[in-house]
């Protein structure tokens, strides 16, 4: 074989392999949303000093501490928790803190938490998903007292 | 644990323009180390050639029918990795004469076939969840495998292999899933209990003692490997797993200050104590030491490798044109010196960027999945992958002592293929259910339908089971 062929070949096949990186990388580009505002979140004080709207709007009113957790729909309905520092399981497993007896729920179906003065509801991967009002959750989310929280047939609401 | 919100679109057509890439990469490689020898279009170059196409493709269509949104770069990397790997085995087959690159393509379609029914069966990785404790069980077993008299055998010092009567296997691989499995499915129930009990001292917030029980049962676990099996290698790789997989489930320092004093503990106790130990970081530490090197089990095979990657300097001596046969085990511990060798910096820095890029897919498909488990598995599996690398690498190159940890996809060695494989059919489930779109729809109006898993109330922890979840809101009239 010609040696400037096997070379050529050599130095050929080294910017293939950079060239399949570099199309992976073009391929992420899009994926990794470089350039776009994250949509979510607080404002940070820099974006609250540029554009003062998005400060007021985010000065929330005074909250109403949440007391107690109340079924208001589905099987349970009627039933009350009062709520203590710690995190609630709801779900239809025995271990759950509210045990739903509901055949939508999964066994570990969302968890309440509480952070500072809220209450936090989570999905914990269940099967037919956690609905805070008419969003499903994909990441935990502050629940205000009043807000429906759906978990297959049943609805629950904190309460101050 | 975030979550990231991306705009879902199967993009199937994309992993199949970088499929096609990364068959040149492979396939082209496989045709340049036998071009210097006349081998270049011999009968081992087409099969080898023509098996990995029809494989790879074939889990292009699996993925295409049952997990449409699963993570476009995943495969294309794999393949890529998988056939530069059999190019380097093949490399050095012709080398030594030996038939190593047609057992690793054996393996790389059994492997090929493992995914494709784990992606076919499975379908969603939070089934798995059930199967918390019972993976605990199971990789006991799997770790205690080689120990029995009769299945288990000892090879080059250490006992992590079984006989299946045709071929040999190291359960330890698989072990490794088993228990990223355990560790997330633990962690995702007891995140709380760990995150809010516990005392207070300064800035750390320590855990309960209690709540220190799977710790020590990890750090027990790698330390009976170390001692029994005497692979540092596998050792070092569940109690790091376990280490970063409870950093992640609880975001505390503390954890990783414990799993560092232990490390640190564990280490001394296994310096002082072990010789096989001892040696290996006598050889790395006076590693150019004639003594060291001339001596049995001593310096020779690391300083082998350096001599291999100097050699091929900044571009590499070129495909099939440098001598990484000299190296000992040259096609399974040492394959990275050999790909330093043969393709130079240049090379290596593309390969590592690969192993960059999978371990990133798979930390995305952790960020965008939904369900503290799938997050947890995720996270857990890639950093396998990644601590792998590092440990393997960084012991080539001499930054750490080298251990017996195997390169994923690369080294030969079936059991590592399979597992390896094993970890990406995990990671796509869980991209495929990161990507795919949240159900949406009248929440109020329509009840998610229940199907035939439903009424099987035994299963317990997911009785109503749609057909597909997220994918479908089907509205039932009352």
């Amino acid at each position: 074989m010609d040696d400037l062929v096997v070379t050529a070949l050599r130095f050929g096949f080294l910017i293939l392999l950079w060239l399949l990186i570099i199309s992976i990388i073009s391929a992420l580009r899009r994926d990794l949303m470089i350039g776009k505002k994250d949509k979510t979140g607080a404002p940070t004080a820099r974006q609250a000093r540029k554009n003062p709207d998005l400060a007021e709007q985010h000065a929330a009113p005074p909250r109403v501490q949440a007391h107690r957790l109340i079924v208001v729909e589905g099987p349970l309905a009627g039933k009350t928790l009062d709520l203590a520092a710690s995190p609630i399981l709801l779900g239809r497993a025995q271990e759950a803190t509210l045990v739903l007896e509901d055949d939508y729920a999964s066994g570990r179906h969302a968890r309440l938490f509480p952070q500072g003065s809220r209450w936090f509801i989570e999905d914990l991967g269940s099967t037919n998903g956690t609905y805070l009002g008419d969003t499903q959750l994909t990441r935990a989310l502050p629940v205000e007292p009043g807000a429906p929280i759906r978990i297959g047939k049943t609805v629950i609401e904190l309460r101050p | 644990m975030s979550n990231i919100t991306t705009i879902p679109k199967p993009r199937r057509n994309v992993e199949l323009l970088l499929l096609i890439l990364a068959l040149a990469v492979g396939v082209g490689a496989n045709f340049l180390v036998g071009l210097d020898q006349d081998q270049a279009l011999d009968s081992d170059f087409f099969v080898q050639g023509s098996t990995l196409i029809f494989l790879v493709f074939a889990v292009h269509i699996v993925l295409r029918i049952r997990a449409k949104y699963a993570d476009p770069i995943i495969l294309p990397v794999v393949t890529a990795m998988n056939g530069l790997g059999l190019a380097m085995i093949h490399r050095i087959d012709i080398a030594t004469g030996d038939q190593a690159a047609n057992r690793q393509l054996l393996w790389t379609g059994m492997a090929i076939a493992v995914l494709i029914a784990v992606i076919w069966l499975l379908r969603d990785h939070r089934v798995l969840r059930r199967f918390t404790y019972i993976s605990l069980i199971v990789s006991a077993v799997l770790l205690m495998l080689p120990l029995l008299p009769g299945i288990g055998m000892e090879l080059n010092g250490a006992r992590i292999w079984i006989n299946l009567g045709f071929a040999t296997f190291q359960p330890g691989e698989i072990a490794k899933i088993t228990l990223a499995i355990f560790f997330a499915g633990y962690l995702s129930t007891n995140r709380d209990l760990i995150l809010l009990a516990g005392k207070k001292l300064g800035p750390l917030q320590l855990p309960r003692w209690k709540d220190m029980g799977p710790m020590v049962v990890a750090w027990l676990v790698s330390i009976g490997v170390l001692i029994f099996q005497r692979d540092l290698g596998s050792s070092i790789l569940f109690f790091g797993l376990f280490m970063a997989m409870i950093y992640i489930a609880t975001s505390r320092v503390s954890w990783i200050l414990i799993g560092l004093v232990m490390i640190a503990f564990g280490g001394f106790v296994a310096f002082k104590l072990f010789p096989h130990v001892t040696a290996r970081i006598d050889g790395w530490l006076n590693a150019f030491d004639p003594e060291v090197y001339n001596r049995i089990g001593g310096s020779h095979q690391i300083v082998q490798g350096l001599f291999g990657l100097a050699s091929g300097g900044l571009t590499g001596t070129g495909l099939g044109q440098g001598r990484p046969d000299l190296v000992t085990f040259a096609n399974s511990d040492m394959i990275i010196a050999a790909m330093g060798e043969e393709l130079g910096l240049i090379g290596l820095s593309a390969i590592v960027m690969l192993y960059v890029l999978l371990v990133s897919r798979g930390i995305r498909a952790a960020l965008g999945t939904r369900d503290s488990f799938g997050k947890l598995l995720a996270t857990g599996l890639s950093f396998t992958l990644a601590l792998q690398c590092f440990v393997v690498i960084g012991g080539v190159t001499r930054l750490i002592p080298l251990t017996g940890l195997t390169t994923p996809f690369m080294a030969a060695g079936g059991s590592s293929l399979l597992a390896n494989w094993l970890i990406i059919a995990l990671l796509l489930l869980i991209s495929d259910a990161a990507r795919r779109p949240a159900m949406t729809g009248p929440i109020s109006s329509g009840q998610p339908r229940q199907r035939g898993l439903a009424r099987i109330k035994a299963l317990g922890s997911k009785p109503a089971k749609n057909q597909d979840p997220h994918r479908t809101v089907e509205v039932k009239k009352p």
